[in-house]
């Protein structure tokens, strides 16, 4: 048998080598891609299963597209919140050592607070600017004010809320960034005779720009398809997507609904990932300045 | 050049006081009663005694549910993702790429969007099983995939398999012995990681329970908070705690280096 394998055998053992991973490629296909498949496809099917662009245009019309706005606001003024105070955060714990107390600790609670909070988030700040909130109460004695009582479903206590999971997350993905950030270059600065702001405003802030920028795009994205804090909020009204995907799962009694949910659904599918592929551009980018 | 220390202490101590404060929040609600201001630990000892069953009962079934179907998904994410991780290091370099994007889409697919094309489905599901909130798993799997992941990737890069599995197939061992008595046993921590953020995922997803209206911890949790808050209060901080907990465990296993 010669050494190098003829076209044939190659194939062959492509396909053998590949085999053992087909539980794992055949689990996917039925939970995660065959969804995503009915999904996309039900947006663009009527009754009959011909192609039509009726749930899509649905999209379009002015209820809808107020929520999809109000979804998108929601999202880009705590991913804002989030990627500013987050992002500060980040620089000050990545100064200290990798090992110590405070930063274990800091990162294992905005781990737990941003990704595994959901309900738990909305109860903790009912607790704090709800009807017997603490803050509420702090408020009223010493202050005089009062909070109104729908705050928390309104669409400014939302942006409040969101920055208790927002703010967490930046600190988490932007770490490694500050992290990167090395003590020769601030030294290599000073040498040279630049200042403390001259090493901000023309080395670190440069540096960090682009992944700074990739790290409010995740946070919007994170944002845009949060349900569950929302959900513990708000019962009557549909303010963002995922509540208008609900009401239309919901429905029962209209079928046309399935494909509204559908639609609902392929347009957030449109949003994040085109919002994540600029996420994952950027990501390529700053990859260089992260050893 | 000497760096000033306060604005980095005055920043993380402003943060972190916002991110305790709410929790902090969380546990006077739970102690005191709203309408006449007193503290009592009412709350917490229901919790534990398991008084008020007819008010409290959709969240211990939620508790039980969660735990269950935690297990289960962390058996099904070990079992397809640990082997084929292995496999396409060894053997099938040219899939890594294409199973680590497909490990990591979860993280860009909306659990809300995941769900609406998860209907149909389980629809099959509960129609030739049943429709009892242990299949929630088989969609579990996928959300907790992403997490788990990246913590066996980064503890099957600390290890030189080719060398660890050559070495062992060089004196006999069959595949199964390689990946069981001798690769697994270097994974100790990856896996535990992977498994503990599993389980926080697991305990804390509410959107597909909720769609899908099985009964979880989290769907418990709001059931119960109609009833009785103070007691969904003491709840959520013990899960909150809880998935602190697990995290900090993870941290400390992750970093500690076998001495060699």
């Amino acid at each position: 048998m010669a050494d190098l394998p003829t076209p044939v055998a190659r194939v062959v053992r492509f396909f053998r080598d590949g085999a053992a991973t087909l539980p794992f490629f055949a689990y996917l296909s039925v939970f995660l891609l065959l969804p995503t498949v009915i999904v996309i496809v039900g947006a663009f099917r009527d009754k009959n299963g011909l192609f039509t662009l009726e749930p899509m245009s649905r999209l379009l019309t002015p209820a809808t597209a107020q929520i999809f706005l109000t979804t998108a606001w929601l999202s880009i003024a705590s991913a804002a919140i989030g990627a500013i105070v987050g992002g500060a955060a980040a620089y000050a714990l990545s100064t200290t050592g990798v090992d110590s107390v405070t930063r274990r600790c800091y990162t294992a609670v905005c781990s737990v607070l941003a990704q595994f909070g959901g309900v738990m988030l909305a109860f903790s700040f009912i607790a704090v600017l709800g009807k017997n909130g603490n803050f509420t109460r702090l408020l009223a004695d010493v202050f005089h004010t009062a909070i109104p009582g729908d705050f928390l479903a309104s669409v400014p206590g939302l942006i409040v809320v969101y920055s208790y999971f927002q703010i967490p997350l930046m600190v988490i993905v932007f770490l490694p960034a500050a992290d990167g950030l090395r003590q020769e270059w601030r030294d290599a600065t000073a040498n040279l005779g630049g200042s403390g702001l001259v090493y901000w405003t023309r080395v670190a802030l440069p540096i960090l720009a682009p992944s700074f920028l990739g790290c409010f795009l995740l946070l919007f994205a994170n944002a845009f398809s949060a349900y569950a804090t929302a959900a513990a909020l708000i019962s009557q009204r549909t303010i963002i997507v995922p509540m208008a995907i609900e009401g239309a799962i919901r429905n029962e009694n209209n079928t046309g609904m399935d494909a509204y949910a559908q639609a609902l659904a392929t347009g957030m599918i449109v949003v994040v990932s085109v919002v994540m592929a600029g996420y994952a551009l950027i990501q390529r980018r700053t990859a260089r300045w992260s050893r | 050049m000497k760096k000033r220390v306060w604005p980095r202490v005055v920043i993380l101590t402003l943060v972190g006081l916002f991110l305790a404060y709410p929790l902090y929040a969380l546990f006077e609600f739970s102690i005191r009663f709203p309408l006449t201001g007193k503290y009592s630990g009412d709350a917490w000892v229901k919790l534990f005694t398991g008084g008020d069953q007819s008010r409290l009962a959709p969240l211990y079934t939620g508790i039980v549910n969660s735990l269950l179907i935690a297990a289960v998904t962390v058996a099904i994410m070990l079992v397809i993702l640990v082997p084929t991780m292995i496999w396409t290091r060894l053997k099938a370099p040219h899939l890594s790429r294409a199973v680590e994007f497909f490990a990591l889409l979860p993280l860009t697919l909306p659990a809300i969007v995941l769900v609406v094309g998860l209907v149909p489905i389980y629809r099959v599901i509960s129609t030739t099983f049943s429709t009892d909130a242990i299949w929630l798993c088989f969609a579990y799997v996928i959300l907790v995939l992403p997490f788990s992941y990246r913590a066996i990737d980064s503890g099957l890069s600390a290890i030189d398999l080719p060398t660890l599995a050559t070495a062992a197939r060089s004196m006999g061992a069959s595949w199964w012995t390689v990946v069981v008595r001798v690769i697994l046993p270097n994974l100790r921590t990856a896996v535990a990681s992977a498994s503990f953020i599993s389980i926080a995922v697991v305990l804390g997803e509410f959107t597909i329970a909720k769609m899908l209206a099985r009964e979880t911890l989290q769907t418990g949790v709001m059931l119960v908070n109609q009833a009785a808050p103070q007691v969904a209060a003491a709840v959520s901080l013990l899960s909150l705690l809880f998935g602190v907990v697990l995290l900090v465990g993870i941290s400390f296993i992750t970093n500690r280096r076998p001495s060699r």
